[in-house]
């Protein structure tokens, strides 16, 4: 039991002093991870509003494949990503492998699945009259549309956050792209694998700490500005 | 027509998405070599001490991508490192008779020893390699094996191998991981385990594990560096190797090498230009 109390000393130290890289892996941790959040949610919104309103062919075995994708493992992604990034890889000229970029590209792959299912959820639960209604009352689509987005918006916001969640946690594609090199692609979680590795237990409790600590801070503040909006309609 | 808008507005912000990444994405930086090596390199520590002090001398960045001596060799033979730190001799030399490897050299080694709970139920304590492996698959007692392919499994498996034991059955268990977390597992459930050395010195205080068998030729330790060529793949650094692996065999490195420590014991004894026959007497 200790170390348990041991790794809360030692997370308020390494916040506090920013010992051992912690200011520099939390924040690249926040970077790639809201870079990749914010990808996914300009592509996931659209992607999700399609699959909810239109009205094509293979609609559902695609919502069903946005749905299979939220539960995809990122080991997976990760390979995927970093096969296409090897040097000999499709996309190897880029040299982006093992670079906080590629990071970035296997989390967003991870988040827009999550993004478009909930999305579509989101929409499909607004009132299916809401837009031919909007459209009597003389809105254009574009407008009728952005009303819609606005009435779903808690949701919206909730997808981003699941989202969010899901890439801020993950370790497999962050490892598996990132490489976990000090200084450049380490991030919390694989920090925290690594510390434990090596023994240093206390020290990986206290990563998965501050971890915790930057995924509250962050949906504190989305889900205060959800609130407000939600207490003011 | 809604949709004809969604979809223009999803292909907009792809394109979008897709340029901005390749804007995002720095060439590949001037000078950065990606050296493949094992997880007790990492682990230990020794890399730390070792790479910024070849970046500042040589100017050469290097992305140490810490992984088993089988994925190393691996990542070598498909042109995705230029140059290997690993430890899994008759892999090596297999895979250097393939002929996309360059120059492999000796750097440094230590020993393997077989470690285990303190109440030993298989007797092993200061056997020989052979007799501790085979009292331990008859006694029945634990033994927990990486079974990640990484060098310290390729020699595991061979002193099973030198038995003629196929280790099989409720006993023995593969973790798929790396040294320190199967050490873990060997002391959570009392079980024996081969680890290198190194790694377990510096974890050893969290350990409820003992070294039990040791200080066997048949449990050397070798660590070799190995430059990789353009045969195995266009984009591989040949500069960028050749630059680590003559700095590592070096005065600088074998002095870092040998003078590396944890709790006052040294964990690697350099030994660039030695003979290899000669180690461990």
């Amino acid at each position: 039991m200790d170390v348990l109390g041991e790794g809360l000393l030692e997370a308020v130290r390494l916040l506090l002093t920013g010992a051992e890289d912690t200011w520099a892996i939390t924040g690249l941790t926040l970077r790639v991870s809201l870079a990749a959040t914010l990808i996914a949610f300009l592509l996931g919104v659209p992607a999700g509003a399609a699959l909810a309103l239109g009205r094509f062919r293979g609609r559902r075995v695609l919502l069903a494949v946005a749905n299979t994708g939220m539960g995809m493992p990122p080991v997976v992604v990760g390979l995927f990503v970093t096969v296409l990034l090897w040097r000999g890889g499709p996309l190897g000229a880029l040299g982006l492998l093992y670079t906080p970029t590629a990071m970035v590209v296997a989390q967003a792959a991870i988040a827009t699945p999550v993004v478009v299912a909930l999305t579509a959820t989101a929409l499909q639960q607004v009132d299916p009259d809401f837009l031919p209604q909007m459209r009597g009352l003389g809105a254009t689509r574009a407008r009728a549309l952005g009303a819609l987005l606005r009435e779903a918006r808690l949701p919206l916001l909730a997808a981003g956050m699941a989202g969010f969640g899901a890439v801020v946690s993950e370790v497999g594609a962050a490892q598996m792209v990132g490489g976990n090199l000090a200084g450049e692609t380490r991030v919390l979680t694989t920090a925290a694998v690594l510390a434990t590795s090596r023994g240093q237990f206390a020290l990986a409790i206290a990563f998965g700490l501050v971890l915790l600590a930057i995924a509250f801070t962050v949906n504190l503040v989305v889900t205060l500005a959800q609130q407000r909006h939600a207490v003011r309609r | 027509m809604l949709l004809g808008r969604v979809l223009a507005a999803v292909a907009v912000l792809v394109t979008a998405v897709a340029c901005g990444g390749e804007e995002a994405g720095s060439p590949p930086e001037d000078r950065t070599l990606i050296l493949a090596t094992t997880t007790s390199t990492q682990d230990s520590g020794l890399l730390d001490e070792l790479l910024p002090v070849f970046t500042e001398q040589t100017g050469w960045h290097v992305k140490p991508l810490a992984v088993g001596s089988g994925q190393a060799i691996e990542l070598g033979r498909r042109g995705e490192a230029d140059v290997l730190l690993v430890h899994s001799p008759e892999a090596e030399e297999k895979f250097v008779a393939e002929g996309t490897a360059g120059d492999r050299r000796l750097v440094m080694h230590n020993d393997f020893v077989l470690v285990g709970p303190e109440r030993d139920p298989a007797g092993i304590r200061g056997a020989t390699a052979a007799d501790a492996m085979s009292r331990i698959a008859e006694s029945g007692a634990g033994f927990v094996s990486r079974g990640d392919e990484s060098g310290t499994h390729a020699r595991e498996q061979q002193l099973w191998e030198a038995n003629g034991i196929t280790p099989a059955g409720d006993w023995y268990r593969s973790t798929g991981q790396g040294m320190g977390a199967t050490l873990r597992v060997a002391g959570e459930t009392a079980a024996y385990t081969l680890t290198d050395r190194a790694t377990y010195l510096t974890q050893r205080d969290s350990l409820a594990l003992d070294v039990l068998a040791e200080g066997d030729r048949a449990l050397l330790n070798i660590y070799h560096v190995i430059e990789m060529t353009t045969r195995a793949g266009d984009r591989v650094q040949t500069d960028g190797a050749a630059a680590f692996a003559d700095w590592i065999v070096g005065e600088r490195a074998q002095t870092i090498i040998g003078e590396f420590a944890s709790d006052g014991e040294t964990l690697f004894v350099p030994d660039a230009g030695k003979d290899e026959a000669t180690l461990g007497n």
